[in-house]
């Protein structure tokens, strides 16, 4: 565990005084030449620098996002600076940097777009905050649009709906534009175009790995549960963050998801194509990245013939493929339009469970006492149902249905009002580190007195930044990591499959016998 | 005609070409930017009435603000409401008594609420005010313009307290002035000193209007955050550009 001063917690939410440039020295990588020629966005001739001309590409592509981006036009002039987002930021409550207070991120550009598209900011740029366009605004941005995870949690509380996700997203895809790509996505987009998930994991790894997850849950319930890549036919495509392959306590979840299928009798299968869910284009804010990472599910459905497209535990996935995949790699009108396009893996097990068609035991999970993280993108932009709030309703329900021990978190971290991981939205990544730590001191916070007063041994979640962001963070606030857990392996805990433990009960027989 | 009266027909013209075509020009400009992906935040409506009652809720109560910040919602409330309420009451300079919306405007209740509104819509500012200087969160993000903002609508509220309080002007002279400009019939402006600094400011308010955070009125109505329908599994969402992507490689077919 590398050394970081870690934020203390407290019984009660504090809100910090400003620290101005408390945080001003935290900027991930950047991406280097051979990442941006592969996202096809220009370098600059030397390392560090920024593109020739690179003011007026700037200016050239922000004013082709305002044209383009309603949300972005309408955010740049509507803030009355009311103030009401100040404190809302977990990056800013952990860090007490004035600049990660949301309106203060967005201010980056609104300075910006104040001085250049304004009549105000043109004649008068002292009078309302505008400033010229130089490098080290250039430089300012690149760090703290890279200290916002996307969260939207700033969008609840404006009375404007103002969305600071908005606002970084076409700030990242402006600065990739002009060479100040951010390595860690850019690194990553690549694998998907060319490979088919985040990892780079081929085929052959991933059959390998399948096999593995088979040949574990037959040794432990004696039941061969298949998980089948490539299979044509199949109903169903499962689409999955790839760190459920082989990250813990990701592959837990997957094991869940295989259970549930074999036990509802579906045939389903992954794609080696389609093998993620995740969706960098988000973060950096590029639709045509998103798109064509979009169109390789659609590419992967058809080529499969499946008739149901289901998505698997993970946060960002969710947003794009609930709200996007049908604009992105639509329309899906060779599908079953019986069932919601695409459809959560929650919503499928919670259907299996209200039609009793698995067979449960709770106390299989009797040895902890669970609570669950709100993902942002699962609550704040996404449902799990068919009634509005069912992104909060479903997972709980299922936790209960499959837990006999849970409690809710703090009302004012929980729904809607949750606080992100502190490693969403591009990064979770280790040049992030101390930002990571830090902005996880709301959850952790919030964790540790569910902890104290409930009794609360593990946190569930259902996003797969989430799950490996909590790995990392916990033991800095002094917990275990093994103490975050995904949905579905909670799910995979408590199923009882047909067949499951007879073989086993057989030999206990056999040795009483002998 | 007096020679400050031309002025003041000139300013008041100028002020109003300014507010209007500024405002349509930026409403325009919203309205025709296109919303290229779903974004609503959520838990969201699933269907229009739904959205039309979520931002109904917002514009009448400020339901998000009152979520995020008690202070600012009581002031800013107390506020836009006074605004709301001493507008009803001036509507009585603009309105003939031959029409048949002057009894709305020309009541007891209108007319009384309007009056004090005065009171509170100062009191609210001052608390935005004071929010602004001494919560240090609050002071950061300020310009020097959103001191002004406040300051000029205060001067508003002050100087028209003061016509009703302390230094009356002749209100029907004032009509007549007003109901003038309307008409293109031009009518002599009452000269009294607070009267015109009121006026003046109402005219400054109006002209920066259009170029200023002020637009936050209309933008409440266009962030697709909070009027975009819940449905993106049900109905596909395509703007004109991404459309224009997908015939391009054809890969949507």
């Amino acid at each position: 565990m590398a050394d970081y001063e870690v934020p203390e917690t407290h019984e009660f939410p504090i809100i910090p005084s400003i620290m101005e440039g408390a945080m001003a020295h935290s900027s991930p990588f950047v991406a280097g030449k051979e990442f941006q020629d592969d996202m096809g966005f220009p370098s600059p001739e030397e390392p560090g620098k920024l593109i020739d001309g690179w003011k007026e590409k700037f200016l050239e592509i922000m004013q082709d996002k305002l044209n383009k981006y309603r949300s972005l036009q309408v955010f740049m002039d509507g803030c009355v600076k009311c103030g009401a987002c100040t404190d809302k930021c977990h990056y800013f409550i952990g860090t007490s940097d004035p600049k990660n207070m949301p309106v203060a991120r967005q201010d980056l550009l609104r300075k910006v777009y104040r001085r250049y598209f304004t009549f105000a900011g043109k004649y008068f740029p002292k009078l309302v905050g505008a400033v010229d366009l130089t490098e080290d605004v250039i430089k300012e941005m690149y760090s703290y649009y890279h200290q916002c995870s996307e969260c939207r949690r700033c969008a609840v509380f404006c009375p404007f709906g103002i969305d600071t996700a908005e606002v970084t997203m076409a700030a990242r895809d402006i600065l990739a534009m002009i060479g100040m790509g951010q390595k860690y996505s850019n690194q990553i987009i690549p694998k998907v175009h060319k490979i088919g998930n985040n990892l780079g994991l081929p085929e052959p790894a991933l059959l390998d790995t399948l096999e593995g997850l088979e040949e574990e849950i037959e040794d432990d319930t004696g039941v061969k549960v298949r998980f089948p890549l490539d299979e044509k036919g199949a109903d169903i495509l499962l689409v999955t963050p790839s760190a459920d392959f082989f990250a813990e306590p990701h592959v837990d979840g997957l094991m869940g998801y295989g259970k549930v299928f074999h036990a509802a009798g579906v045939s389903w299968t992954l794609s080696s194509k389609a093998s993620e869910a995740a969706n960098f284009g988000l973060f950096i804010g590029n639709y045509e990245h998103m798109r064509e990472i979009s169109l390789r599910i659609r590419d992967a459905a058809k080529e499969l013939g499946v008739k149901r497209i289901v998505f698997g535990e993970c946060g960002h996935a969710w947003r794009v493929a609930y709200n996007h995949l049908n604009t992105l790699a639509g329309p899906w009108d060779f599908l079953d339009q019986n069932y919601p396009i695409p459809q959560h893996i929650l919503e499928f097990t919670k259907d299996c469970l209200d039609r009793g068609i698995l067979n449960i035991d709770k106390s299989e999970n009797d040895h902890m006492t669970l609570t669950f993280h709100d993902s942002c993108n699962i609550a704040r932009a996404s449902r799990i149902g068919e009634d509005p709030g069912s992104q909060f309703t479903t997972p709980r329900q299922v936790i209960q249905a499959v837990c006999n021990n849970y409690y809710d978190m703090a009302p004012e971290t929980t729904h809607d009002q949750t606080f992100c991981c502190g490693g969403g939205g591009g990064l979770l990544t280790d040049d992030l580190m101390e930002l990571r730590i830090k902005g996880a001191l709301p959850r952790m916070e919030a964790l540790k007195n569910a902890v104290s007063d409930k009794g609360v041994t593990h946190m569930a979640a259902i996003c797969a930044i989430c799950k490996s962001q909590f790995t990392k963070v916990l033991p800095y606030y002094g917990m275990t990591m093994d103490q975050i857990v995904s949905v579905h392996q909670l799910v995979s805990n408590a199923i009882v499959l047909d067949g499951q433990g007879e073989e086993a009960e057989e030999s206990d027989d056999a040795e009483e016998t002998a | 005609m007096t020679a400050l009266s031309i002025t003041y027909v000139v300013l008041f013209y100028v002020a109003m070409i300014i507010l209007f075509g500024g405002l349509i020009n930026k409403i325009m400009l919203y309205a025709r930017v296109p919303a290229p992906l779903k974004i609503p935040v959520t838990p969201a409506p699933l269907t229009k009435a739904g959205v039309v009652y979520r931002i109904f809720y917002e514009v009448v109560f400020f339901n998000s603000l009152f979520r995020g910040s008690k202070w600012t919602w009581i002031f800013g409330w107390m506020f836009h409401l006074s605004l709301l309420l001493a507008f009803f009451r001036h509507l009585r300079y603009v309105i003939s008594p031959d029409s048949f919306i002057w009894p709305l405007v020309n009541n007891m209740v209108v007319q009384s609420f309007g009056h004090y509104a005065g009171f509170t819509m100062v009191i609210g500012l001052a608390g935005l005010l004071a929010r602004r200087i001494l919560v240090d969160r609050v002071r950061y993000i300020s310009s020097p313009s959103d001191y002004l903002m406040l300051l000029l609508i205060m001067g508003i509220g002050v100087t028209g307290l003061g016509i009703a309080y302390v230094s009356h002007t002749d209100v029907v002279q004032l009509k007549a002035f007003i109901m003038g400009l309307f008409l293109f019939d031009w009518q002599n402006l009452p000269s009294d000193n607070v009267l015109l600094v009121h006026l003046t400011l109402v005219l400054l308010l109006a002209v920066i209007f259009p170029i200023s955070k002020l637009l936050h009125a209309p933008g409440l109505f266009f962030a697709p955050t909070r009027n975009q329908v819940d449905n993106p599994r049900e109905q596909r969402h395509i703007s004109p550009w991404g459309a224009e992507l997908e015939a391009k490689d054809g890969r949507n077919a």
